[in-house]
Parts: structure tokens; C-alpha cells; sequence
């Protein structure tokens, strides 16, 4: 692997009696795409939000970028990119005007705001409708937008919290050309999905049950370990040991 | 057989944007309906009109026999009703929820306690917590014993498992198999390819349109040509590669492979070759089963070629 970009050591968050995240230790790789997966309620969300600097960990270390999630948050945030299924973009604001918003918010000037506009709607063909509320956009193409949107400031790390929910096949797999793209550009990619198809195409997955980390390998190291079929596979019997399904 | 359900050309348009175009299905009566689709696809519009929630522009709806606009009313004591949004009442408690919906039904949870057992079970040591402070998979669980509570002989269920991780979606097809077997007649909707499979029909949906439809096993392999399976080390390299092979017509990630069709169904005799020389190591292909996944990316291909 090459140089870790996300180094944890020993994380652990309580909320009061409860563990969210029980002594996690990981590295991520520079230009790696991490599958971050786990069961409702396993605690990615907690993991997610401390190395995004949102949320301070009760104990370990962890630093992103380089920068400590206790005392650099602010310079983290400046060098991640996020994105969600839920919120993404402003829907009652133009194409254009949301990017100016990210890249203004991001201390990019102007005159490389424009340029780099040019590049991402040519990307998505789609320089015509520039102009057009997010509102009127259908959903895919706003998903597409918004992972571009995300990593407009050349992030190190982009977060990608359920990027794909909802959205028909044929979008879902341009999308993760989008991913692809980034990280062949050394842009880290850290995702979740309940897409196990999706699982596969990542370089390594990471599997949490009850805030632990459970498995973190290559989708074919996994396959291999578990001598599983499928990560699919691998999933269930980390995240409901002992029962057997048949989809 | 009998027919729970019949559409026959049911159109449906807002401001603007034609939702459904002349749609017909039938549904047979206990058995799961599925209609598989993405976001913004038609399929709530379709379940709104079932649920005698929305009114057709065209076309007409039945349910065991009595039509959605006429008979309203009669079908609304015989239906339940899942939305995709979470819509019971957050701050009642998980016990409260269910009796509310059991009250407005006229029964009780008592008498109908044996068709949601299997799923209330794993919600009920939460009996005393409000349904707002449930975990996504518990929400579901309680939204589905609601729904169900009256005993209906419809079970309208508007993509229950989005957003809900791949173990629970698992347990709650498991209970939608069962439920069948209570003789209650499910349309349920859903946007993952492999819970299609679990359905006993299946259409898919695309702009407002039926694509195709029939077993789940029919549809998949309605699969016109030949698909292969290609993998190498890299999974973006092989996906580029084969792309500029020639003979590719189209190449695309499929869970751990990626999935290729051929200008005459199958590989060149040169393509090892080509891989090595862009640099693949580990280059295989084989002759793969379709899935209904190849089949909806197919039918969507053909779509917007036409459109």
C-alpha cells in the first residue's frame, strides 16, 4: 500500500455507557477507494464524523490528511470533500450558482471557479443546462453532480455516505466511474453502501458489527478468508452470526 | 388464476411531468408483486392509485374486483398501506402505534397478534420507547406491524428496505414470504436488482413505463445475446481495456467481475492478446448467466437509443 492517508490507532466513542466505535485501528492508502461497510447501527456514522473532524474521539488517535482530529479539525475540513444521499446540493439554486457557492466556501477565486465549471459540465455533458434549478434535475444527474461538486476543490480524502441509494443500475455504474476517475487522480475515496455489488468494486472493505472492525481485506481476500462467494456473503455472516439466508 | 389486482392503462401526470404511461398489470391473488425500478421511476404514483390515495388521469384500477376510485372506501378497510416515508406517530411509543392503527381499523392487537408475531417480536422488548427514537431496521419493523395489524388482504409496501443494510433487507424478504402464505396479496417496490428475484412476478419500471415483466426467472432471461464475465487485476484498467477492444459492444462493473457483451456474442480469438498488450496481467473471460441486472441495463439501453 502506499503512503496511509487516515491513520486510526486504538479509536474509541462512548456516548455514555454505550460504544460506538471500540478501539478501531486502520490506515487508509493515498488514491485508495475504502468500502466503509457495517450493519444499521454498527457505528460507521460516528467513525465517519470524527474523521471529519466533526466529532472528537474519547480515546485513540486519529488523523486525516495529517492532521489531528483533536486540535486540526478546521484544517481537515479544508481538505476533504463529503457527500450524502440525503443533502448534497441546494435545490432552489442553479447548477452554476451551487458550485459557485462550494468553490466561494472554499477559497477558490473566481476565474478558476469558471474554468474548472467548464471541465466538470463537460464531464457530465451538460453544458447547456447550466442554468436549471438542481430542483428540475433528475436524481442520478444530481448524484453525478454533487460527487463532482464534492471533490471540486481537489480534496485528499472524499467521504461518500451512501452515494448511490436509490439510483437506477446504469447511473450507479457511471457513478462509480466518477469514483474511479477521482482516485486514479490520487483523490482517497472513502464510501459506504448497503449495495453489496458495490463492495466489490472498492480495493479494500472494511466490515464493522457492534463498533467493531471485524474484517478489513481486498473484496478477494475476504472471498478467500471466509471462503465466501461473495463479499455479499461475508457481510451477513459478520453482521447476524450463525444465521443462514437464502437470497 | 385469480387476480388480486388488474391495471389497465393507468396514466398519471403532475404539473408538468408525465409519472405514469399507460401501465397494466395483474397481480394473482397471495403472491408477491414486485416492481423493481429507481427513484422518480412511476412506481409510488402506481402504488398511491392502488392504495386509492391518487386518482388515474386514464385508465382503471381493481382490487379483488372493486375499483380504487369508485370503491374507495371498502378497499381502504381491506388495505395496508407502507409508505415510503416513515409516517407513524414519532412521538407515540412503539406499543401505542400499533394499538392506534389497530383502534382506526375497528380490531385489536390482540385478535390480529398472530400475523405480525414473526416481525413485532424483535421490536417488542422497545414496547415503552417513542417510534421517532427506533433505529431505521426497527421503524421498518413496526411501520410493516402497522400496516398489517387490520389483517388486510392488499399489503401495499413502498420500497420498505431503502436505506436498510443488506442483513435486514435478508429478514424482511424472509417475512414478506411468509406473509404470503397468510394469503395476503403484496405489491411491493423496491430499487435493488436482487430482491427481484425474491418476487414471485416482477416489472420493471423506467420513466413511468412497464419494461418488462413476468417471473423473476422469465424476465432474466429475456436477455437477448450473450453475456461474458471478465476479470483481470485491475478492475478500472480491465473496464478501459475493454472498452477499446474492438469487439466490445459494452462493458460494465458487475460485482466482483465485469460483466461484457460481444459484436457476435463471444470474444475475438485476439483478445488475450489485446488485454497483454494494455497491459493487463491475469486476463480471463467466460460465458456468464445473465442476471436481472444485465436484463434492466439492457432494456434501458434500448430506452434511451429510442428516445
Amino acid at each position: 500500500m502506499t503512503d496511509s492517508i487516515i491513520q486510526v490507532r486504538d479509536l474509541v466513542k462512548k456516548f455514555g455507557s454505550f460504544t460506538a466505535n471500540d478501539h478501531l485501528t486502520f490506515d487508509v492508502g493515498q488514491g485508495e477507494i475504502f468500502g466503509f461497510l457495517g450493519a444499521n447501527g454498527a457505528g460507521k456514522t460516528t467513525t465517519i464524523r470524527i474523521l471529519c473532524g466533526l466529532s472528537v474521539p474519547t480515546s485513540g488517535e486519529a488523523s486525516v490528511a495529517g492532521f489531528s482530529v483533536y486540535r486540526q479539525s478546521e484544517q481537515i475540513k479544508r481538505n476533504i470533500g463529503y457527500m450524502c444521499q440525503k443533502f448534497s446540493l441546494y435545490d432552489d439554486l442553479t447548477v452554476r450558482e451551487n458550485i459557485l457557492l462550494y468553490g466561494g466556501i472554499y477559497g477558490i477565486r473566481r476565474p478558476e471557479i469558471r474554468l474548472r465549471t467548464e471541465a466538470l459540465l463537460e464531464r457530465l455533458s451538460f453544458r447547456g443546462s447550466a442554468d436549471i434549478l438542481i430542483d428540475r434535475l433528475p436524481l442520478g444527474l444530481k448524484q453525478k453532480l454533487a460527487f463532482l461538486v464534492a471533490v471540486f476543490h481537489n480534496p485528499k480524502i472524499v467521504f461518500l455516505d451512501e452515494p448511490t441509494g436509490g439510483v437506477d443500475p446504469v447511473t450507479r455504474r457511471s457513478f462509480w466511474e466518477l469514483i474511479y476517475e477521482a482516485a486514479a487522480k490520487g483523490i482517497t475515496v472513502f464510501v459506504t453502501t448497503h449495495y453489496m455489488d458495490e463492495a466489490e468494486y472498492c480495493d479494500r472493505v472494511s466490515i464493522m458489527s457492534n463498533g467493531r472492525i471485524v474484517a478489513l481485506d481486498s473484496p478477494a481476500g475476504l472471498r478467500t478468508t471466509w471462503k465466501a462467494s461473495s463479499v455479499d456473503e461475508v457481510f451477513v455472516r459478520i453482521a447476524r452470526p450463525g444465521i443462514n439466508f437464502s437470497l | 388464476m385469480n387476480h388480486a389486482v388488474e391495471a389497465y392503462g393507468i396514466s398519471k401526470s403532475f404539473v408538468g411531468t408525465r409519472a405514469l404511461s399507460d401501465i397494466s398489470f395483474v397481480a394473482p391473488a397471495s403472491s408477491v408483486t414486485g416492481f423493481i425500478g429507481p427513484d422518480g421511476s412511476g412506481k409510488t404514483t402506481l402504488f398511491r392509485i392502488a392504495a386509492t390515495l391518487l386518482i388515474p388521469d386514464s385508465g382503471t384500477m381493481s382490487v379483488f374486483g372493486s375499483d380504487t376510485v369508485r370503491d374507495y372506501k371498502k378497499l381502504r378497510t381491506i388495505t395496508g398501506y407502507m409508505p415510503g416515508r416513515f409516517s407513524l406517530y414519532h412521538d407515540l411509543t412503539v406499543e401505542e402505534n400499533l394499538n392506534f392503527y389497530a383502534t382506526v381499523f375497528g380490531t385489536t392487537v390482540k385478535k390480529n397478534y398472530h400475523l405480525i408475531k414473526e416481525i413485532y417480536i424483535h421490536i417488542e422488548p422497545f414496547a415503552n420507547r417513542p417510534a421517532g427514537k427506533l433505529s431505521g431496521g426497527m421503524k421498518q419493523k413496526l411501520a410493516l406491524s402497522c400496516a398489517l395489524i387490520h389483517k388486510p388482504s392488499l399489503l401495499i409496501l413502498d420500497e420498505p428496505t431503502t436505506g436498510v443494510d443488506a442483513v435486514s433487507r435478508k429478514e424482511f424478504w424472509d417475512m414478506l414470504q411468509n406473509l404470503r402464505e397468510k394469503e395476503i396479496t403484496i405489491l411491493v417496490s423496491t430499487p435493488y436488482m436482487d430482491e427481484a428475484m425474491k418476487c414471485d412476478s416482477v416489472s420493471l419500471v423506467q420513466s413511468g413505463r412497464i419494461l418488462a415483466t413476468g417471473t423473476p426467472e422469465a424476465v432474466r432471461r429475456g436477455f437477448a445475446g450473450k453475456v461474458w464475465h471478465a476479470s483481470a487485476g485491475g478492475k478500472y484498467n480491465l473496464l478501459l481495456a475493454l472498452r477499446k477492444y474492438p469487439e466490445t459492444l459494452t462493458a460494465e462493473p458487475f460485482g466482483g467481475s465485469v460483466h461484457v457483451t460481444f459484436r457476435n456474442d463471444m470474444p475475438g480469438t485476439d483478445i488475450d492478446r489485446f488485454m497483454e498488450a494494455e497491459g493487463l496481467s491475469g486476463f480471463s473471460v467466460s460465458e456468464a448467466e445473465p442476471a436481472i441486472e444485465d436484463r434492466f441495463l439492457q432494456l434501458m439501453r434500448k430506452r434511451s437509443a429510442s428516445d
